[in-house]
């Protein structure tokens, strides 16, 4: 143990280290790794907030496509309806129709079938007189059916 | 028998002997300065020139290194030390480092110098002294703790006022003005066990490391095996007496810095 001039120099290196240290080492790195622990902190938050916001996003998206079934759903049911309804209303229409046309052919029928009636009673009548006059013509005898002409002229 | 315990007795005696100039107390162990002086300017140099570029972004593989003893230097002290005190954390990490780098000398083989030196100077290896382990010279680690204990004494008087201090001193443990003498007694022996510990921790360790290798060293053949053992168990012996200092010195300063 022999002690001398030697711990002097030291101490002098020692406080020239520690001064250099505080100055010129210790503050850039601290700095730097604090920083760095800024940013990573940031990071870590923004990907919590990411996450925390995707979360947000599914269950709305979940909401948005539940209801959007629900809408759906309910547009088919009206839609079926309106055709139920549709179909039901132009079924009637055509009954409708239907009865019209059918109404209105079977009273032109009726008219046509008068109207030849008509016109067939008339020829009937020309037809018998015709007839007639053409059995007349033979069986007259003049002499022999003089006494109903005759007779026949006296009434008028 | 006798002849070869005289040798090897010469033998570590003579490796245990420092480089010195000078005569009396203006005697200087080159060796000691040498070694301590250049292992701190490597500290320094590799740590400042990290800071230099220090970046926020992705670190190079040295900025990590580095960013790894410092934070974990300053976790060391921010769960010891409460205060605001720019000094400490850098204080600190200089003390941890530059006492591992110093402690690591004792890694270097013990013959490894002198043959070096002796062969590039075309001198005698028994004119080359050596002791290339800093801290296994007390006057190497009492510098480290009295630099300690100054700043102990400064910040004591600087947070407390230079009463409080002196009131520390006699009104503990027993705050009674019978006790007063008796207590100035025990605070100062408690104040000088401080430093005194510390560097004699230190120191015994290293030496008896030191001497430990020297020993191992004059056994012949199988000393290389043994040597192995001996320098794995200083992977341990080298970073916790570091450490140990380091923690101490923390302890010290926050003591000074807190009021009873």
């Amino acid at each position: 143990m022999n002690i001398n001039a030697t711990l002097l120099g030291e101490l002098i290196a020692f406080v020239v280290f520690v001064i250099f240290c505080m100055k010129f080492v210790w503050p850039p790195i601290i700095a730097a790794i604090e920083a760095r622990q800024a940013i990573i902190a940031d990071g870590l938050a923004a990907s919590d907030r990411a996450a925390k916001d995707l979360e947000l996003a599914q269950e709305k998206a979940t909401a948005q496509l539940k209801e959007a079934k629900v809408q759906a759903a309910s547009i088919v049911d009206a839609a079926k309806k309106l055709e139920a309804k549709i179909v039901e209303e132009t079924a009637g229409k055509a009954q409708v129709e239907k009865e019209r046309i059918l109404a209105s052919g079977h009273a032109e029928i009726e008219t046509e079938r008068n109207r030849v009636k008509e016109e067939l009673r008339a020829q009937v009548a020309v037809l018998a007189v015709a007839g007639a006059e053409k059995i007349l013509e033979r069986s007259i005898d003049a002499a022999a059916h003089s006494d109903i002409l005759d007779k026949l002229v006296a009434e008028l | 028998m006798s002849a070869a315990e005289l040798t090897s007795q010469e033998y570590i005696k003579h490796h245990l002997t420092n480089l010195t100039v000078g005569e009396g107390f203006w005697t200087w162990h080159l060796d000691t300065l040498g070694w301590s002086v250049f292992l701190g300017f490597i500290f320094l140099y590799i740590f400042h020139s990290v800071a230099k570029k220090a970046t926020t972004g992705v670190p190079g593989k040295l900025q990590s290194a580095v960013e790894l003893v410092v934070e974990f230097v300053d976790d060391s002290v921010k769960s010891t030390f409460h205060g605001s005190n720019p000094l400490i954390a850098p204080l600190a990490l200089t003390v941890f480092v530059w006492v591992l780098l110093m402690n690591a000398m004792d890694w270097v083989p013990v013959d490894i110098l002198p043959w070096l030196i002796a062969t590039v100077g075309g001198v005698e290896m028994s004119d080359v002294y050596m002791k290339p382990v800093p801290t296994a010279d007390p006057n190497m680690t009492f510098a480290l703790a009295i630099g300690v204990f100054i700043l102990t004494v400064y910040y004591s008087i600087k947070v407390k006022g230079l009463g409080g201090f002196m009131k520390e001193l006699y009104t503990q443990p027993f705050n009674h003005w019978t006790m007063y003498p008796i207590n100035f007694v025990l605070e100062m022996v408690t104040l000088l066990a401080r430093p005194l510990s510390l560097a004699l921790r230190l120191f015994g360790n290293l030496y008896a490391g030191e001497l430990i290798f020297l020993l191992i060293a004059t056994i012949g053949l199988f000393q290389l095996p043994v040597h192995f053992l001996w320098a794995a168990f200083h992977l341990l012996i080298i970073p916790l007496q570091a450490f140990i200092f380091m923690m101490l010195t923390i302890v010290y300063l926050s003591l000074a810095h807190e009021d009873h």
